[in-house]
């Protein structure tokens, strides 16, 4: 019996991770069935108006497709926290008080949008006072995982070095975005906005920094190799990766009147992401021989999609970070294809791959029943997305157009209805696609023996 | 040791920085009176609690599918009395809040500000 058997078998805190990875999945199915709501909405206007408008439809969808991402990844860190000290969690309760804490927010939350009651921000649309409690939730995580792993960060792999970081500019970021409470931001709009692109732009590189985390640890297992965990390039890119969290949000403020100076650093580390791409094109070759010899494993498998899709984010990253491009790119459907493919190309992919990963380990039979399913989500998944993706470039640029020629908005609008329905109906293949991967991972999870 | 010193020092960078970003280059460049400053901040009020970020955007901020606000106030092809139709009414995709003519203002008003910060915005490349 290996050691990772006798810690699954003795990790009472499993239970816990496996209900975490469950809420995190319920997340993403009603997640996406709202989004593609709201994609007909785009379609058929009247499509639910007065029941569920499109100001519910939006925040409902973007607070459920976020808690997926940062749900998912703390159930997986959970899974894998005490395999790496080799030890127990430190706080076995710890982990079923921000399980409730978790789940209580999300009900008050979802409840706030059905009522109508809006906080107005982006991203955190709800009622402020929800995001203290938030904050609180994440304390017992953020206990378990440094109290557990007691990181030594002379020695410690990236993805420690990734997850900690993670955990500590979720807490800087949340409280950073609710600055916007007082006076001296509140009543001046170019500060209020900058806390939003400042704020959001970093917590959104937080979650990613979970994400990443959980995929470099999960090739290191998979591949029985510690270089993608260890070696000076990895951490390198470590290095690289916390100062585009910090400074590169400056890149949606082009257009806001704030110090170009702020701009100029923007600029400049965003373009230091073409080390990143030129990184990633180079490994690619060798990616995609190991990915034929282990294309029957669904973690690398979806490992190795997930990198296709870094490669093509990071290409419009790159591109919509050029100032005189992203004044025409900005406002529209561009910047939602680079979020689509970086919330569901990357981060959902990187997940699942941990999902199953996870469930290999604690349901080998029923992981290996499963596998067809699974298959058929991660390729109806991909080819889905990547019509949803090229169609938001396609509404982007009739958009851009109409600006160009001073159109008015409905005129714009009229003209983009062809993309709108491409992303419309690929979005539900996507959801369909997605539902496969969920509805397999549900019934090994949900599973009582593993038969 | 390499490591730890390197992270220290980003963030304190980090720390230095943030401080630096709103407190340089963000001041208020657009000065109102208190009675007007008051309906500034009850039509920004209004405009989160409607969750008008949902479908419109200001500065970039917001979702697409109504038009972007920032420089609605100034643009000629809309306008204050245009904006002002379809509070009042609601349109095709806008649903209709049933705002009082003392809301519809305030939110004019909120508008009309930051309409008035949009220098940049109104200009084809910032520096």
């Amino acid at each position: 019996m290996t050691t990772e058997k006798k810690l699954t078998d003795s990790c009472t805190s499993d239970k816990a991770a496996k209900a975490f990875l469950v809420l995190a999945l319920s997340y993403l199915l009603f997640g996406l069935i709202l989004g593609v709501i709201g994609g007909f909405q785009y379609i058929l206007p009247p499509f639910l108006k007065d029941r569920l408008s499109f100001q519910q439809t939006r925040p409902l969808h973007v607070y459920l497709v976020i808690a997926w991402i940062f749900t998912g990844a703390q159930a997986v860190i959970y899974y894998y926290i005490p395999r790496i000290a080799n030890r127990p969690l430190y706080w076995q309760q710890g982990i079923w008080l921000h399980f409730m804490l978790q789940l209580a927010v999300s009900l008050f939350i979802i409840t706030s949008f059905f009522l109508g009651y809006f906080g107005g921000r982006e991203y955190l649309e709800f009622p402020p006072v929800l995001g203290l409690f938030i904050f609180l939730s994440w304390i017992p995580f953020a206990i378990n995982f440094f109290a557990t792993l007691k990181p030594n960060y002379k020695t410690a792999p990236v993805y420690i070095w990734s997850w900690s970081t993670g955990i500590l500019f979720f807490f800087i970021t949340l409280s950073e975005s609710y600055l916007w409470l007082f006076d001296f931001f509140r009543t001046n709009v170019v500060r209020d906005t900058t806390i939003q692109w400042k704020a959001l732009g970093s917590m959104v590189g937080s979650w990613n920094m979970l994400v990443y985390g959980t995929g470099i640890y999960l090739m290191e297992k998979t591949s029985g190799n510690a270089n993608p965990a260890r070696s000076p390039v990895a951490y390198f890119f470590y290095f690289l990766g916390l100062t585009n969290l910090m400074f590169n949000w400056g890149h949606h403020t082009y257009i806001v009147p704030a110090a170009p100076w702020v701009k100029t650093v923007a600029y400049v580390i965003s373009m230091t992401e073409l080390l990143i791409l030129a990184h990633l094109i180079i490994q690619w070759r060798k990616m995609m021989t190991d990915a034929q010899k282990y294309y029957h494993r669904l973690p690398y498998r979806l490992l190795s999609f997930a990198d296709f899709w870094i490669i093509l984010n990071l290409i419009l990253a790159i591109t919509i970070s050029v100032p005189a491009w992203n004044y025409y790119t900005h406002g529209t459907h561009i910047t939602v294809a680079h979020a689509m493919g970086a919330t569901i190309g990357i981060n959902t992919l990187l997940l699942f791959a941990s999902v199953f990963y996870f469930i290999q380990q604690v349901r080998p039979n029923a992981a290996e029943r499963r596998k067809k399913m699974a298959g058929i989500g991660i390729l109806i998944t991909n080819i889905a997305l990547l019509v949803f993706w090229l169609s938001l470039l396609g509404s982007g640029f009739v958009k851009i157009s109409g600006k160009l020629n001073n159109e008015a908005f409905y005129l714009i609008m009229k003209k983009s209805e062809p993309w709108f329905k491409v992303f419309t109906y690929s979005g539900v293949f996507v959801l369909l696609g997605i539902s496969l991967l969920i509805f397999a991972s549900l019934k090994a999870l949900l599973r009582k023996k593993d038969l | 040791m390499l490591r730890i010193v390197l992270f220290l020092l980003l963030f304190s960078t980090y720390v230095i920085y943030s401080a630096v970003v709103y407190s340089k280059g963000t001041e208020n460049a657009v000065s109102v009176d208190r009675i007007e400053a008051g309906k500034i901040n009850h039509g920004k009020k209004l405009y989160q609690q409607y969750n008008c970020t949902a479908c419109h955007q200001i500065y970039g901020l917001g979702g697409y599918l109504g038009p972007e606000l920032t420089t609605a106030q100034s643009d000629p092809n809309r306008g204050e009395n245009f904006m002002k139709a379809l509070l009042k009414g609601g349109g095709p995709r806008m649903p209709n809040f049933h705002f009082t003519d003392d809301e519809i203002n305030a939110v004019i008003s909120y508008l009309k500000y930051v309409d008035a910060t949009a220098v940049t915005y109104k200009k084809p490349t910032p520096k």
